[in-house]
């Protein structure tokens, strides 16, 4: 009796994904939850708040995302094996100063910038060598690098700012496509996206972030692996983190050794907003390209409407949180709606 | 059964989510309706402070003299920031107050470069800058409001102790680094000031505490065990100001060695009260706020258009002159004594 019951049970399970029509399983999850909150959100804000509607908060908005969107890629992936990069900020701070020191320095820009795409790669080695070859947790490994990198940054440069860019350059990174309002740069983040798009979600590669994510050792018992994939995340990490740098560079024409202190913590709180689960296994970048939106959208909107930093604050704070908790909640409550299955098996089995 | 429940979870997460949104937008119709309607008229007197950052007394208090200055023209005051004093996010508010159409920005920016395209893309568009407390580039902005020249600063540390050492004596300097580009020009003309106009006054020895507190109250002791003569401190530097006056008030020397030089209020007041520093300059933020914004209100109304030798009245401080360069000088720094550093909290 037991038994039987046990068995409808599990092929119960076997179907359960699929006991619901394509658009329902496409529609029906978190991401597309953060993406429809994305629209809502918006037109709303271009209802109530005057200046958002204006075409130019759509350049505004995206130069601001930009170097968010371009880092939250290799950490979506990083965080769907369950490790975290904290260091990511300190990269963008370190390429940016090595790109003005260097071009200070006189080498060409051309060069200074391909130096310190070199130098994120670099970083996000070290990174990678201390959690997969020396095996210690990538939270601790990069709160360190994160404190060692910006030193390295603001040792560099000091308290002084590089400015002197060439306006080729400067220009093009805050440049528009025709009369439009689109970014030149997003074009950059588009082709990344696809690339990182395939990456996830078309390859062996990819199928083996999940994986590792959802169980290390099972991965490894499949075939993947699980080191070398975890090296080549955090150098991925590294690179675009110091290329985010160098836009950063750019756009504001300036190289400081505590430029974007903190976007660390922006990056994570859009990947984990956009459906990632901090214990890795899950998630998805339409999710995560969703959350930094998100992010962006309402502070933009919140700034238009005169709202204070702190209080701008408070309410991305709260929706991440907010975020995490409807996560487990559902979670909780898809647990306890299997339980109608599991009463009656209990009282049959006592029965029987 | 399960569909239903999943839709439900979504419906539930954004029905929260939409509230969020809407109570944000409710702050909204709060604050943000004083703005006056879009375009950079001349008599769009809507001015917004972008100071460093927000919770910061000295801007606080800055930001107070600004909301006195517009509240007398009858204009809009507005203060926005970042929480954190970064370029980057000065640049976000910048481009939000473009979209806003404000009638004029007043900045204290936190670089010189980096908030340059913002600030010239508000200008494009018709917006007013001014630039007070931390200059930009003089190309991005239309007037920057200077608190205090390196020859101000340099004569009223002068004035202060030699008025209260009596004009004659041994006096010595606490800097900050023996490398710091402004206080050693302003020691450079302390010391032509004395050398022109106290000759019984002598400097015998100028020591640097890093701008670091400890290593400023252990140059003080060795400063006075050197020098037993030693009648006056003066200390160009917030922090050595504080600690030479923290070593004073505990030491047998409290009255007899002088001190003075730049400090805060706030940090000064106790040493102030208890009679171990009779006096010490800073500029007062208060005026610096009320003058940008009377500057700001001459460029909105195309009274001045920031060129040398523009004039404009700014309420109870009088009529100023641009200078060269678009820079405005608020004037000799405001010097601190008992009677009215009850007056400042910064």
């Amino acid at each position: 009796m037991t038994a039987t019951t046990t068995a409808a049970a599990a092929i119960a399970r076997t179907y359960r994904d699929y006991d619901r029509p394509l658009w329902q399983r496409v529609l029906l999850t978190r991401e597309m939850a953060i993406v429809a909150l994305v629209l809502v959100v918006a037109v709303v804000a271009a209802a109530t708040v005057r200046g958002f509607g204006q075409p130019i908060t759509v350049t505004y908005l995206l130069l601001d995302v930009m170097p968010i969107l371009l880092i939250a890629l290799p950490m979506t992936l990083i965080m769907i094996t369950g490790e975290i990069d904290l260091s990511v900020a300190s990269i963008v701070g370190l390429s940016s100063v090595l790109t003005g020191v260097l071009t200070a320095g006189g080498l060409p820009f051309e060069v200074a910038a391909v130096v310190a795409l070199v130098a994120g790669a670099v970083c996000g080695a070290i990174n990678g060598f201390l959690v997969t070859v020396v095996g210690l947790p990538s939270l601790a490994v990069t709160i360190g690098t994160l404190a060692l990198f910006r030193g390295l940054a603001v040792g560099l440069l000091g308290t002084t700012a590089i400015t002197d860019f060439p306006e080729f350059w400067t220009s093009l990174a805050k440049a528009r496509v025709g009369g439009s309002n689109v970014p030149v740069v997003l074009f950059v983040f588009l082709v990344l996206l696809a690339v990182f798009v395939v990456l996830l979600h078309f390859t062996p590669f990819g199928r083996g972030i999940y994986a590792i994510g959802l169980s290390k050792a099972a991965a490894r018992f499949s075939g993947v692996h699980v080191e070398r994939t975890k090296f080549v995340l955090f150098v991925l990490a590294g690179v675009i983190s110091a290329l985010a740098g160098i836009f950063y560079t750019l756009r504001f024409g300036s190289a400081r050794g505590d430029n974007a202190t903190g976007l660390e913590l922006q990056v994570i709180a859009a990947v984990v907003l956009g459906g990632v689960s901090v214990f890795g296994g899950r998630g998805a970048i339409h999710g995560v390209i969703a959350g930094v939106l998100l992010i962006g959208v309402l502070s933009s909107a919140l700034r238009l409407a005169n709202v204070t930093s702190d209080v701008i604050n408070i309410i991305t704070g709260a929706l991440l949180v907010l975020s995490v908790v409807t996560t487990s909640f559902l979670a909780w409550l898809r647990k306890r709606r299997r339980a109608p299955g599991g009463t009656p098996r209990v009282e049959a089995s006592t029965a029987g | 059964m399960f569909q239903k429940k999943t839709r439900a979870g979504a419906l539930v997460a954004l029905t929260a989510a939409a509230a969020l949104v809407l109570t944000g937008c409710a702050v909204d119709s709060g604050s943000g309706g004083g703005e006056s309607t879009d375009g950079a008229g001349s008599d769009n007197l809507s001015i917004t402070f972008l100071p460093k950052n927000l919770g910061n007394p000295y801007f606080d208090t800055s930001s107070a003299g600004a909301k006195e200055a517009i509240g007398e023209f009858d204009g809009t005051f507005a203060e926005v920031g970042p929480a954190e004093a970064t370029p980057d996010a000065q640049v976000s508010y910048i481009n939000t107050l473009t979209q806003q159409g404000v009638g004029a920005i007043a900045v204290s920016a936190n670089d010189p470069e980096a908030i340059c395209d913002a600030l010239n893309e508000a200008r494009d568009a018709g917006i007013k800058v001014v630039t007070f407390d931390s200059d930009t580039n003089p190309d991005c902005r239309d007037l920057f409001i200077n608190q205090a020249t390196a020859e101000g600063i340099a004569k009223v540390q002068v004035d202060e102790i030699t008025k209260q050492i009596g004009d004659e004596g041994e006096i010595a300097i606490l800097s900050a680094s023996a490398n710091a580009t402004n206080q050693n020009a302003w020691i450079d003309l302390m010391k032509a000031e004395l050398e022109a106009n106290h000759p019984n006054v002598k400097l015998v020895d100028v020591v640097y505490g890093d701008d670091d507190d400890q290593t400023s109250f252990d140059k003080t002791a060795a400063l006075l065990q050197t020098h037993p003569n030693l009648k006056g401190i003066v200390s160009p530097t917030t922090v050595g100001i504080a600690a030479a006056a923290r070593y004073l008030s505990t030491s047998e020397y409290k009255g007899k060695v002088a001190l003075t030089g730049l400090g805060t209020p706030n940090q000064m007041r106790e040493y102030v009260e208890d009679g171990t520093v009779t006096s010490f300059a800073l500029w007062n933020p208060a005026d610096l706020g009320y003058l940008a914004a009377f500057a700001s209100k001459a460029l909105i109304e195309g009274d001045i258009t920031g060129e040398v030798g523009d004039s404009f009245e700014a309420g109870k401080l009088g009529e100023y002159e641009v200078g060269e360069d678009g820079v405005v000088l608020l004037g000799d720094p405001y010097v601190f004594d008992a009677e009215n550093i009850g007056d400042f909290d910064f």
